[in-house]
This record gives structure tokens, C-alpha cells and sequence, in this order.
């Protein structure tokens, strides 16, 4: 109907200003935004500084004072140190077995996200590059994995490799590379049409020079804006296992691992050893989810 | 005279933006009479759409109708509750869009679709309801309406989907029906057939029809009178004899003269220089002035009022002697 | 018709085998099985015996089609820690698992798709701004971190409801099911809420925007010309659209309630087949994963099917033929 055709668009954006101007203007704009950056650089601070400003090393056993266990936040100890946040059943301090924990969780989620990232970008590229047979294998591997719950292939594979941070590392990238990799591969397939690359095969460049030297950069962008969202889901995904104590070990604890621990204590009220943890991981799962979900509005990338 | 069914005068429908608000529609006078076919011609972008919207309130944000009456059988609409005008349309006063693909819904049958227009305005069965679908059907030329009634708006080719627009428009005999270009989309065979079929129900039912088009032609062949629109307003307006073979508007007289029906064969269609302006940027004084090979320097000052004479009526300063035209 | 049911029974099959041959590697062909079945304290000869027996000596792909043989006969292997067959117990645990999923599916559906229509209908009001925050939260807070929360304010906090275990059951046609006793829906209203949080999440968010787009589509404003009530509006010609990829999802999101379910049960405790299977997976009892893995694609595959033949019954536009798909 002809009804809102009449009325004229406002036009605003500034057509010169570079994109990456834009987004970082658009992040700082935004309050919330801006929040949850500050907070993600606090984290990964503190998650890189844990070792010097953590006041106890909760991975050295010696360290513990058993007598201290199940201590209420702010609770001075045996050993003459406060207890900020309370103790756990072993008397581990809360708050350095958080910090030791967001280590892991972050450790976690950039490595497997990383490791998805890369796999995934070549599959794609692979797929959209030679098209055909390989494009149809690996896309026909893909909607294999991605019909599959990810809890329930990264459950499978850690019943075959068992537990560990390597191991919950590969069932992770195993779940994420293949949204990866059919993202990239749209991308890579709409760039390959551009008359560029057109022109650069007609030249006769090497196909692996135009593959890294031209699709590669083009097309990476989306892949790249949805990976803050991802990452997420991978410290959701390791926290979750850990949970269900099929991933991380007991000796090297991260937040999902720390909160299972706390689990039952909650029912009797010593919220703190489960509670701490997990408003750790919420703020930092929340705060990635909100930044990644303002790049990818900014950039316009639909998952 | 009869008394009129529907009486306009200084409609304004605007559209908000945040530069402000704009006149789609700026000052519209209509008078419909019962049983009358009225030709609403104008180019697109010129505001007929949206009068047509106008009359019966529906108009949405950011759309709004800010000033103007509009009178049906005497009772104002605009001061009218929602309620009321619910009652009123699709009962007294029908309308039937331009797309028949768009404003079918996919997933209801066609029966279903008409009979809601019948149930939402009386107690009626869903039986007799049908009765009556399938009675409208067939009064439009689609055979074996019972069957069709089950079927859905993608079983439909695009002509007999506006067959059943114009026999959903029909359900209630509506004192008037407001028809948006709904002949547009089809084809130029079954075009005529229904342009024939709606004045034959006309005639029949003393249904009074607006007819909202860009096509002279059909306006011509099918209606009574005339009102033509050109920036949110109209023009020229009066009987079909009177505006199409004694046209005083240069924009009517240009028109006609780029109409296909009016050329004879060989001759080159002439065009009207420039295009109309766009809603947000209407010139002063007359809004066609641009345009026109007959503008003065009053035209660029003063917006001309309406003249009326004998039924025939426009607003130019300095009109086309009559029958010099074409 | 015909053609169509054929073609999605062959898919069906073909998505079943691949399951069967990745899963069948991963689990026993990763790492030595030996180890696993045969007790370390046997003599080496007993050892060769069982190995024989367990034909564990064939190369792979015999293993392989022996294991597929024993499958569509319906054996699954036993179960190493229980010493029965795993296929039975998992299916004992099923009606427990389903009842979760299913009250949690429509509990998703009757709740989430009034808040969407809500939302929808007013997107820029502040109730629907709420919501719509509301829903960011249920899709990415962990599923079981939601759990606790649920668990430390309806039963720790205001003791309503309790914190774990199905509760008292009856036995309807043979089968447990906690839905017809008081105390077994009090033991289920949390658990199928946790299940329910995401997938209500998304039935808001996607009927939100269907709600909104469908507002401002022709058909509507042509009912509305027609003089057709804003109730019927919305509830017919709105939610009948709607409906279409609500069921789609709905039966889409089927599968992942199932996997999700694993997490719901362990934080609840909830005796159904999700908690088996992260037991199994905790005891390295692999004939019970494997048996897990493949009666859930068989699910799965099921209720795609199902939900299929649903679509094309709600969308007269869509006819099952051999050719789409």
C-alpha cells in the first residue's frame, strides 16, 4: 500500500565516518553497553592478576586450614586472614578460589572459542572456495552437528575422552566450529561473487593467495562480530559440564565447578559458597552477552 | 437533488516525521450522492489513497487526519467512537484494496474470510452465513462458490481473488464502497468485466461507489463524476462529460493528453513536463504551478480557491477557455 | 503424500545409521574397550575368553555391524555398572523424562506465546520492554544456575514448593507418571519451569515479532476494514499465522528439552533418563550412553516428522510432496 510510502526517511548517519568509528561511538553511547565493557576488562584482569592479588592459593592444599571450613563471608580465619566472601567445606576462601575459577571459566572460553573460530573459518572458506563435493561434504557435517543439541554432542564426547580442561576444550570446539564454519561460508560465497575476485582469478593468482589473501580478510567480519556471543556460550557450555561434574577436575576448579560444590550447602543456607561464584559467572556471561549482542546489531549480522 | 451520502469538506490527513508534519492530504471537498460511481483520478503520491483511507478513519500512525469533516448520511465520522466506525465499515461502508494477493490472509479460508465480514456485524449463523458467501460469489461470476468457499486465497487466480473482494465488499448491500485501484494489478480482459459488473450492481443495489484510480479511462467507461487530485487536493471535479471533454484544469487537460485512450494511433502520447512533488515539498502559491505552461505571477503568491459552476468545479487562476482544450 | 512419508523415512533412517556408526566410534572405538568390560583380576586366559566372547578380537567394522544387528533387534548392550540391558533402562527412566519435557513444552507455549502477543501488539510500551529484557535474561542465564535460583526462592525462601525428586506417582497403563497426584505436581512445577525458561524465551521473542510484522500487514487492515473486532483480529487472523512457526520451533526445540533435561534433572534430581545419562557418563558405563544417544535421535527423528506433517497441516500454502524437504 502506498500509505507509509509518502513520508520522507530521515536521514542521519554520516556516510564518511568508518565503521569502526561508528561502533565504538555506538558502545560508548549506550550506558548499559558501556557498563558491561568496563566490567569484562575488570574480569579479565582479575582473572589474569589472580595469582598476585588472590589472597590465598586455593589450588595448595597445605594452604587450607580445614578448621576454617563453611566460614560466613567476612569471617576471620585460623590463620589470621578475613574471609570476604566466606569458605568453602575444605575452608577454602571464596573470593581466591573465584578468582582462581574465573581464570579457568575465561581460559576456557577464549581457547575453545579460538580453536572453533579457526576450524570453522577454514571449513567455510574450504566449502564456499571449491564448492561442489567439499562444499556438500562439509556443509552435509555441519547440519549434522548443528541438529544435534550442543549439550548433548559435548556430553557424548567427554563419555568417550573423559574429563579434563583439554578435554572439555575439544568437546566445546566440537560443538561451536560448524556455526562458525556455515557463517563463514556465506560470507566467503557472497565475496567470491564480487568482481574482484573474479578479476583476480582471471589474472591466474594461486587459488590459496586469493583464498587467504582476499576471501579471507572480506569475509571474516560477521564470523568475528558473533564470536563475544559465542564465547559466552562456551563459559556457559564449560560452567554447565563442570556442573554436572563431567568437565573440569576438582584440582582445577572453575565457576560452574565452585557453584556445583556450593549446590548442596544452599539448601541448609550457607548461601555463599555457591551464590559468589555464581554472580561471577552471571555478570560474566551477561555482560559478553550484552556487548556481543551490540556488535552484532551494530554490524547488522544475523545468526 | 438528493440529499448526499457522503459529504467532505476541508479533509487534512498528515504524516509525522521527526522533521515534522506532512499534508498527504490538504483540504479535500467530496460529495457523493446515493448510487453515484465517483472517479477519484490522480497521479500516485497525489493523496487519493490515503482520502480514501481517510474517509473511514483508518489511517495510522505516524498517519493522522487532523482537521476536516467528513459526513455520512449526515453523522460526523471523525467525532465518531471506534466502536461506531467498526460497526460502519464493512457494514454501511465497504472497501476493497488494491492488492487482492496482500490483503487476503493466507491462512484462513475464503469462507471464513466472509463470513466474518457478515457475523462481525450481525447475529447470523454460520450456515446462513455461508448461504450468503456463496450467493455473493456467484453474483460476481465464480462458479461452484460452494466449493470455492473452502478453498484459500492461494487457490485463487489474481482476478478471481479481486471477484472476491468485490463480492466480500458486497455481503452487507453497503450504502457506499470504496474501491483503491482494484483493477490495477489484473489484466485488461478481465478488467473490463469487472468494471462492468461493479456498475451493474450499482445500478442494481444502489450501492454508491468511490473508485480510486489513475486510469482516465476507466473513470470514462465507468463513473459519473469526477474529482481529480494532484497534491493532496482536488483539482477539478464534475460530471465525466464535463471534466473529461471540457477539462479547465491545465493538470486535467495534461492528463488526458497523456492518456493512452485519448491519443489517436501513430500520434506520440504527450507527457506532462516534471513530476509532482513530493510530500514534503510542495511549492507556494499553487502546487502544480511548477509545472504548468499556463502559470502567472499570481499563481506563484496565491493558492487558488474553488470555483464552481453549475456542478463544475476547479481551482486554477487562469483556467482553460472552455472547449479549446483538446 | 506418499512420496513425501517415503523420502523422510529414508532420510530418517540414513540420519539414524550416521548417528549410530559416530557415536558407535567415539565410545568404543576411542579408547580400549578391553579395559573397560574385562575386570583386571581375571587370569589371561579368562581374559582371551571373554574378549572372544565379547568380540572384542574382530576387526572394527565387524564389531560395528554386530552391535547394528544387535540394535535393531532392540539390544543395546548391557549396562556395565547395572548388569542390564541398557536399552531398558533408559526406557524405564523415559515416562519421568517426558512428563518434564512435555509440561515444560506447553507450559512454554500457553505462557510464552500470551507474553509475545503482549509485546507484540505494544512493542514500544514499557510491559513489553520488560518482557522483552526478560527474555535475554531466560536465554542466556546457565540453565542450571536458573535452577538454584528457583530452588533458594519457591523452596528455600517462601517454602512452597519442594526441592527435589519426583514426588509420589501413580501407575497409569503401566506407567509412572507424577501428573495425577498432588504431590508429584508439586515436585514438577519447578523443574518443568527451569526446562520451560529458554524455550518460553524464545516463543515470546518469536511471536513478538511475528505479532508485530503480521499488525501491519494488508490482511489485517483489510479485516479491519471489514469491520472485524481487534479480539478477532488478534486471536484469528494474528495468531493463526503465528501458530505456524510457533509449532515449528516448538517442534524443533523438542529435541534440545530432551538434551536440556539432563541439567534440570541433576539439579533436581528428577529420576528421569537426562540424569541417568550424566551418571552413566560419570561411572563410564558407555553401553548406557550409547543407548541414550540412539533412542534420543530415534526421538527426535520422530518428532520432526511429526512436526512436519503438522506445518502442512496448519499452512494450507504447504503440500507434502517428494520434491520439497
Amino acid at each position: 500500500m502506498s500509505l507509509s510510502k509518502s513520508v520522507a526517511p530521515v536521514v542521519a548517519a554520516n556516510a564518511d565516518t568508518p565503521l569502526r568509528t561508528k561502533v565504538l561511538r555506538r558502545i560508548r553511547s549506550r550506558p548499559t553497553t558501556r557498563g558491561a565493557v568496563i566490567l569484562l576488562g575488570v574480569f579479565v584482569l582479575l582473572a589474569v592478576l589472580a595469582p598476585l592479588i588472590a589472597p590465598q592459593n586455593p589450588h595448595d592444599l597445605a594452604s587450607l586450614s580445614v578448621m576454617d571450613n563453611r566460614l560466613e563471608p567476612g569471617s576471620r580465619g585460623m590463620t589470621g586472614i578475613t574471609y570476604w566472601l566466606g569458605t568453602d567445606a575444605q575452608g577454602r576462601d571464596m573470593l581466591s578460589a573465584i578468582l582462581y575459577g574465573l581464570r579457568t571459566s575465561l581460559l576456557v572460553g577464549l581457547l575453545s572459542s579460538a580453536g572453533a573460530l579457526a576450524i570453522g573459518i577454514a571449513a567455510g572458506l574450504f566449502a564456499a572456495q571449491f564448492g561442489g563435493a567439499v562444499d556438500a561434504a562439509i556443509m552435509r557435517v555441519v547440519d549434522f552437528m548443528l541438529g544435534f543439541p550442543s549439550i548433548l554432542i559435548a556430553l557424548v564426547l567427554l563419555a568417550s575422552i573423559g574429563r579434563g580442561v583439554d578435554k572439555v576444550i575439544i568437546a566445546i570446539i566440537l560443538v561451536q566450529w560448524a556455526q562458525y564454519a556455515r557463517l563463514m561460508r556465506a560470507a566467503a560465497l557472497v565475496e567470491r561473487r564480487k568482481e574482484y575476485i573474479e578479476a583476480a582469478v582471471n589474472f591466474g593468482l594461486p587459488t590459496p593467495h586469493i583464498m587467504l589473501a582476499h576471501l579471507l580478510p572480506n569475509s571474516v567480519g560477521s564470523v568475528l562480530v558473533v564470536t563475544t556471543i559465542n564465547i559466552a556460550g562456551a563459559i556457559t557450555l564449560e560452567a554447565t559440564l563442570s556442573f554436572l561434574g563431567v568437565g573440569v577436575p576438582v584440582t582445577q576448579p572453575s565457576l560452574g565447578l565452585l557453584i556445583a560444590n556450593g549446590f548442596e550447602f544452599l539448601l541448609s543456607g550457607e548461601y555463599w559458597i555457591a551464590a559468589f561464584p555464581g554472580i561471577a559467572l552471571v555478570l560474566l556471561i551477561m555482560s559478553l552477552n550484552l556487548v556481543g549482542d551490540r556488535l552484532r546489531r551494530s554490524f547488522n549480522v544475523r545468526t | 437533488m438528493t440529499l448526499p451520502l457522503l459529504e467532505v469538506r476541508g479533509l487534512k490527513t498528515v504524516f509525522h516525521d521527526l522533521a515534522g508534519a506532512w499534508p498527504a492530504v490538504d483540504g479535500v471537498d467530496l460529495l457523493v450522492h446515493p448510487g453515484e460511481i465517483l472517479g477519484l483520478v490522480g497521479e500516485s503520491g497525489s493523496g487519493k489513497s490515503v482520502t480514501g483511507f481517510s474517509l473511514v478513519q483508518l489511517i495510522d500512525p505516524p498517519g493522522e487526519v487532523v482537521s476536516g469533516d467528513v459526513l455520512f448520511k449526515g453523522e460526523d465520522l471523525r467525532s465518531a467512537s471506534e466502536e461506531r466506525l467498526r460497526s460502519l465499515r464493512g457494514d454501511r461502508i465497504a472497501m476493497i484494496f488494491q492488492d487482492p494477493l496482500m490483503t487476503l490472509n493466507p491462512v484462513l479460508s475464503i469462507g471464513e474470510q466472509m463470513c466474518e465480514a457478515i457475523q462481525e456485524h450481525r447475529n447470523c449463523s454460520r450456515q446462513d452465513a455461508l448461504k450468503e458467501a456463496s450467493r455473493a460469489l456467484s453474483r460476481v461470476g465464480i462458479s461452484s462458490p460452494e466449493a470455492r468457499l473452502k478453498q484459500f486465497p492461494h487457490e485463487f487466480s489474481g482476478g478471481m481473488r479481486q471477484r472476491v473482494a468485490i463480492a466480500t465488499a458486497l455481503l452487507n448491500e453497503p450504502d457506499l464502497i470504496i474501491a483503491d485501484e482494484p483493477t490495477t494489478a489484473l489484466d485488461v480482459t478481465i478488467q473490463s468485466q469487472i468494471l462492468f459488473e461493479v456498475q451493474k450492481l450499482s445500478r442494481e443495489t444502489g450501492t454508491a461507489v468511490i473508485w480510486i484510480t489513475h486510469d482516465l479511462a476507466v473513470v470514462a467507461e465507468l463513473a459519473d463524476r469526477v474529482a481529480v487530485m494532484y497534491a493532496g487536493r482536488i483539482v477539478e471535479t464534475g460530471t465525466v462529460d464535463d471534466v473529461l471533454d471540457r477539462p479547465r484544469h491545465p493538470y486535467t487537460v495534461g492528463l488526458l493528453g497523456s492518456s493512452a485512450a485519448s491519443a489517436s494511433p501513430g500520434e506520440r502520447l504527450k507527457q506532462i513536463n516534471g513530476a509532482a512533488p513530493s510530500i514534503s515539498a510542495r511549492p507556494s502559491g499553487c502546487p502544480f504551478r511548477p509545472r504548468c505552461e499556463r502559470a502567472l505571477a499570481v499563481c506563484e503568491q496565491i493558492d487558488p480557491s474553488p470555483q464552481i459552476l453549475d456542478g463544475h468545479g476547479y481551482r486554477c487562476h487562469n483556467p482553460v477557455p472552455e472547449g479549446s482544450a483538446l | 503424500m506418499t512420496a513425501y512419508i517415503l523420502q523422510r523415512l529414508i532420510q530418517s533412517v540414513l540420519v539414524l545409521l550416521a548417528v549410530s556408526i559416530v557415536v558407535f566410534l567415539a565410545v568404543y572405538g576411542i579408547g580400549d574397550p578391553i579395559e573397560l568390560l574385562v575386570p583386571p583380576q581375571v587370569s589371561a586366559a579368562e581374559r582371551a575368553a571373554m574378549i572372544r566372547r565379547l568380540g572384542l578380537d574382530l576387526p572394527v567394522w565387524q564389531q560395528y555391524l554386530s552391535f547394528l544387528g544387535n540394535a535393531l533387534k532392540g539390544d543395546l548392550g548391557r549396562s556395565f555398572v547395572h548388569g542390564v540391558p541398557a536399552a531398558g533402562l533408559i526406557l524405564a527412566r523415559l515416562p519421568a523424562t517426558f512428563e518434564l519435557v512435555l509440561l515444560a513444552m506447553s507450559g512454554a507455549a500457553l505462557i510464552g506465546v500470551p507474553l509475545g502477543l503482549l509485546a507484540g501488539l505494544n512493542p514500544e510500551s514499557r510491559p513489553s520492554r520488560a518482557i522483552m529484557a526478560g527474555t535475554i535474561l531466560g536465554f542466556s542465564l546457565p540453565s542450571f544456575w536458573k535452577g538454584m535460583m528457583l530452588v533458594l526462592l519457591f523452596s528455600v525462601a517462601l517454602g512452597w514448593l519442594p526441592t527435589a525428586g519426583r514426588g509420589e506417582t501413580v501407575s497409569l497403563f503401566g506407567i509412572q507418571t507424577s501428573l495425577l497426584t498432588l504431590d508429584g505436581i508439586r515436585h514438577l512445577i519447578l523443574p518443568a519451569l527451569n526446562l520451560a525458561i529458554p524455550n518460553m524465551a524464545l516463543m515470546v521473542r518469536l511471536v513478538a515479532a511475528g505479532t508485530t510484522e503480521a499488525m501491519t500487514q494488508d490482511y489485517v487492515k483489510y479485516a479491519r476494514a471489514k469491520g472485524v473486532r481487534r479480539k478477532r483480529i488478534v486471536g484469528r487472523h494474528v495468531l493463526r499465522n503465528i501458530l505456524i512457526p510457533v509449532v515449528t520451533v516448538a517442534g524443533m526445540e523438542f529435541g534440545s528439552l530432551v538434551a536440556f533435561s539432563t541439567i534440570t534433572e541433576t539439579v533436581f534430581a528428577w529420576p528421569g533418563m537426562g540424569k541417568l545419562l550424566i551418571d552413566s557418563i560419570y561411572h563410564l558405563d558407555r553401553p548406557v550412553v550409547v543407548a541414550y544417544v540412539m533412542l534420543a535421535t530415534l526421538l527426535f527423528v520422530a518428532v520432526n516428522f511429526l512436526v512436519d506433517v503438522l506445518y502442512a497441516a496448519l499452512d494450507p500454502r504447504v503440500k507434502l510432496t517428494g520434491e520439497m524437504a
